[in-house]
């Protein structure tokens, strides 16, 4: 079921919130086991939201446009009453006092709860295996690693759990397990969407998104979540126009570039060969396709992985034993601090830390932290100039399909490199998604990533529109 | 060197014009917004432990700050008064662990802080540097409970988040004082400011003002800085003064048995009168700042930064000066005070309307620290011309003066239902012819030139009229009478 056909049925009274609920719920006990999708299912809250919904229904009320919808989150989206672990052992017994405010909006629009979706700890992984609770299995082939960190979120929408979930992508969490698991997943242009209640990995590049099995289900979730809030200094203040009402627009005369940086060494032949299918799926539509060029943009993944640690080890520095979460007693203050910390927090987060506090340090800070903002700098340069050319640009999203659990756990930088396509869009702010589009050599799905300048939404999904019809 | 650092035993004898103190100053002053720096909670002293917070000031996972504008406005009003110029500015985070610090970093401004290179002046015309003064947030408050409150001897800690979120001001000078006397100065001038321009309440007693200061010496005149040691833990004017004067002594000694002086952080001790070692500057924090980015840059229009310009109240300094022209005699002690407790309009006011400024200025001074209540200009200026002409004594005019403070009205009228009427001349004349009769004794040795006499005389003339008589009308008529 599609979330646009749950919603409509539920709001035509065809069918009853509390039937749709019931049904993933039943999908969920019968095969999470197997994925590891969820962290935690509020299958009871979800039941009594159901009835409300249905009770808003039958007293002639408007249950919203997506009522009805179950609706997955990420473990690191804030939900009053229901513990949000992040993944994380220091996280153990923490319940959040309020609603992200992305989790306020799905309420208000209907939609119902069913769950938290397993990610690599705090958000730090391209996996899902570096979760405290065990690693989520890719439905497509269950020894195959989901992607991450929202691999929960995507395995949850590919194994039919949930029609939507929603994920936070830093540095391609959204849209390689979105492309890993054969789902549609959006990166929105930052600001686009509030992160008031998104636990923050690094916030200058964080960013909440919808995974469905639509472009269509992806717009209307987009919607609802989307536009200005007072809560969040960086969100942007002017309401865009939604998304979904041009969503059948096609691609007629856009300008289509091929990024050079994204299509060459280190992506998988099979892979490759989708990417220039679905190029020619674009022309085809009549998208005029041309080479583009972002040469920064080969530094990107350097620049993330010493901003992204720099921020983290700023906003982990909070999980210290004294107010929340896992307490491991010392003879002084900062031996506890020390010990909740070692017991708490996992490897790849350690790591991390260790790494951005380093980059942060007094000695170190121009040739690490501050030489991987000038470069950052000249990729949004650069991107700049790819936008007075072209109105989108194509490349892979992950270089290959999803590889096999516990492939790249021993190899940081093997894992590190999932993300070569993916971290520019979050150093540049802009908007980007990715669509399945057939399978690689080893049947396994592939995404196309569709990259769009600031606020080019309404363009960007019209041309994942057009490739999802030409599949 | 002041008496108590002399007194402190083990301390050599000064050698106060060999070396020379210099002093630095960093003041924390609470702005006085409604809420807090980042969030809706109240900022209010006291209140129950841990009521005064909300997700975001207790830094909970997921929240995020949003810059309350009013802080800013208050911080630009100081930036005005300190004569800063108002820049683009970025906020940063501090890191460093510490319990009572709810997200273990504190957002406050670095390289690019709002206000810089202002300048203060004291009440002496001595004009001290300001590098910055910028926008940061306070931290709660940790207890230690046992050990005598004392954290290496605590049982354990509480921590009350509620001044957590606090939007402060830090006041950064330039190491330009010489003495603990211009130390003080310059903090309570810079207090009046900020009380002055409605950024703060002032009350170093509440913590809304705490001053951490920079201590170094030097031989006199050389131009470089010695070593400093930082000062924490200065909770009023006083211990200021005297920490000031034990360090610079403390530093002067060691320099001057040969010992060189380590660069530290330490901490006054208002019991012993002494400062001890907290910390080395190689145990100092990195703090590893870098800009929020949870925040936008923070750039006022110049177009607001002009409006709050033109609203800004007259400063102390404009203030003082003119009280000074009103009243040319006055003692600058003096006239500090009365802006000091804002009394200076009233007073300018009284003497314009033809209030002696003599006389105002001692009312002022001496018979109104509590404010003054109803008291107008105009009823003290008619007060003091009351006392000018005679009609009231010195003593009456106080008295009179309370029921103004307290009830407002007119002098006449009160002076009127005090049974305070200004006794004529013939009578006084009389009442001092007759006290010259009943004590010749006395007259013959205020005659011969006893001065003491005339306060003897004074005395029973005030006795006999229950202090309606004016003693200076006494003195004059005595002195008259004796040719």
């Amino acid at each position: 079921m599609t979330v646009l056909g749950i919603a409509g049925a539920v709001r035509s009274g065809q069918r009853s919130a509390r039937s749709v609920v019931d049904e993933y719920l039943g999908a969920i006990a019968e095969g999470d086991d197997e994925i590891h999708a969820f962290n935690l299912v509020a299958a009871e809250q979800a039941r009594a939201r159901a009835d409300e919904i249905d009770s808003t229904v039958a007293e002639g009320r408007d249950p919203g446009p997506l009522a009805g919808v179950p609706v997955a989150l990420k473990d690191n989206l804030c939900t009053r009453g229901v513990p949000t672990t992040c993944s994380s052992r220091i996280l153990e017994g923490w319940v959040p006092p309020y609603d992200a405010t992305v989790v306020g909006r799905l309420h208000g629009a209907g939609a119902v709860m069913v769950g938290k979706t397993n990610m690599d700890e705090f958000a730090m992984g391209s996996s899902t295996e570096n979760s405290a609770f065990g690693p989520t299995r890719n439905p497509c082939d269950t020894s195959r690693v989901p992607g991450g960190s929202s691999g929960g979120s995507a395995a949850a929408v590919a194994a039919g759990f949930a029609p939507v979930a929603l994920g936070s992508d830093t540095g391609g969490s959204i849209r390689q397990p979105a492309a890993l698991c054969g789902v549609v997943g959006v990166k929105p242009t930052y600001g686009l969407v509030s992160r008031y209640g998104l636990v923050a990995f690094a916030s200058s590049l964080d960013q909440i998104g919808p995974f469905t099995t639509t472009v269509a289900d992806a717009a209307a979730v987009l919607d609802v979540i989307s536009g200005p809030d007072p809560r969040d200094s960086t969100s942007i203040g002017d309401s865009q126009p939604p998304v979904s009402a041009t969503l059948d627009n096609g691609v007629d005369g856009l300008r289509v570039g091929v990024l050079a940086e994204l299509s060459g060494d280190g992506i998988s032949p099979d892979v490759a060969a989708r990417v220039r299918a679905a190029v020619s799926a674009l022309q085809s539509a009549g998208a005029r396709v041309a080479e583009a060029s972002a040469p920064a943009a080969v530094y990107g993944l350097s620049a993330y992985y010493l901003i992204a640690p720099a921020e983290a080890s700023s906003n982990l520095a909070r999980y210290d034993g004294v107010r929340y979460g896992l307490r491991v007693d010392g003879a002084s203050t900062p031996d506890m601090n020390t010990a909740s910390r070692s017991a708490g927090f996992g490897d790849e987060v350690k790591r991390r830390i260790m790494i951005g506090t380093y980059a942060l340090s007094a000695g170190y800070y121009d040739a690490y932290y501050g030489k991987a903002q000038r470069v950052r700098t000249l990729i949004i340069d650069d991107f700049a100039s790819v936008w007075d050319q072209f109105d989108l640009v194509v490349s892979p999203t992950s270089p290959t399909t999803a590889f096999s659990l516990g492939e790249r756990t021993a190899d940081p930088m093997a894992m590190y490199m999932s993300d070569v396509c993916t971290v520019p869009v979050n150093l540049t702010g802009q908007a980007a998604m990715s669509v399945p589009y057939g399978v690689g050599d080893d049947g396994l799905p592939v995404g196309v990533q569709i990259l769009a300048p600031a606020l080019g939404e309404p363009i960007m999904f019209r041309a994942a529109a057009v490739l999802e019809a030409s599949r | 060197m002041g008496a108590e650092a002399q007194s402190i035993p083990g301390l050599g004898a000064p050698a106060d014009t060999e070396w020379e103190t210099v002093v630095g100053l960093e003041v924390h002053a609470e702005l006085a917004t409604e809420t807090k720096l980042f969030s809706a909670s109240p900022n209010r002293f006291g209140g129950d432990p841990n009521t005064h917070i909300d997700p975001v000031s207790l830094g909970l996972p997921g929240s995020l700050p949003v810059l309350n504008q009013k802080a800013v406005e208050l911080a630009i009003r100081v930036g005005l008064a300190l004569n800063c110029r108002i820049q683009p500015s970025v906020f940063a985070r501090k890191n460093y662990f510490y319990p009572d610090m709810p997200k273990d970093f504190q957002i406050s401004q670095y390289d690019q802080p709002i206000n810089v290179d202002g300048w203060l002046e004291l009440p002496t015309g001595r004009r001290i540097g300001i590098e910055r003064a910028h926008i940061e947030e306070d931290t709660g408050k940790t207890v230690h409970i046992g050990g005598g409150g004392r954290i290496h001897e605590a049982g354990y800690s509480l921590v009350d988040y509620n001044r957590a979120g606090v939007p402060l001001v830090e006041i950064v000078g330039h190491p330009e004082l010489r003495s603990a006397t211009e130390a003080r100065q310059y903090v309570a001038e810079l207090r009046s400011i900020l009380v002055a321009v409605g950024a703060s309440d002032g009350k170093m007693e509440e913590g809304s003002l705490r001053v951490d200061c920079n201590v170094s010496v030097r031989p006199a005149g050389s131009d470089r800085l010695g070593t400093r040691c930082e000062i924490k833990n200065v909770n009023s004017l006083r211990s200021l003064g005297r920490a000031i004067d034990y360090e610079s002594r403390r530093q002067i000694d060691l320099l001057t048995s040969g010992q060189p002086i380590e660069q530290q952080t330490r901490h006054w001790n208002e019991d012993d009168g002494r400062t001890h070692a907290l910390r080395s500057k190689e145990e100092d924090h990195d703090y590893r700042y870098f800009p929020e980015p949870d925040l936008l840059p923070l750039d006022p229009s110049p177009q607001w930064v002009e409006q709050i310009r033109q609203e800004l109240p007259p400063l102390p300094r404009d203030r003082r000066l003119r009280l000074a022209e009103a009243a040319p005699s006055a003692d600058a002690a003096h006239i500090a005070l009365a802006v000091e407790r804002s009394l200076d309009e009233l007073a300018v006011a009284a003497i314009g309307q033809g209030g002696v400024p003599e006389r105002v200025m001692t009312h002022i001074v001496h018979n109104l620290a509590d404010g003054p209540g109803e008291l107008t200009p105009q009823a003290l200026a008619s007060l003091v011309g009351m006392e000018d002409k005679g009609q009231l004594t010195a003593t009456q005019a106080k008295r009179v003066l309370a029921v103004l403070v307290d009830r407002g009205g007119s002098p006449q009228e009160a002076a009127q239902k005090l049974g305070f009427e200004a006794m004529e001349s013939v009578e006084l004349e009389s009442l001092v012819d007759g006290l010259v009769a009943d004590h010749p004794d006395e007259w013959s040795r205020f005659c011969d030139g006893d001065a003491k006499l005339t306060g003897f005389f004074v005395g029973q003339a005030m006795k006999a009229t229950q202090g309606r008589a004016d003693g200076k009308a006494v003195t004059q008529l005595l002195n008259s009478r004796r040719g």
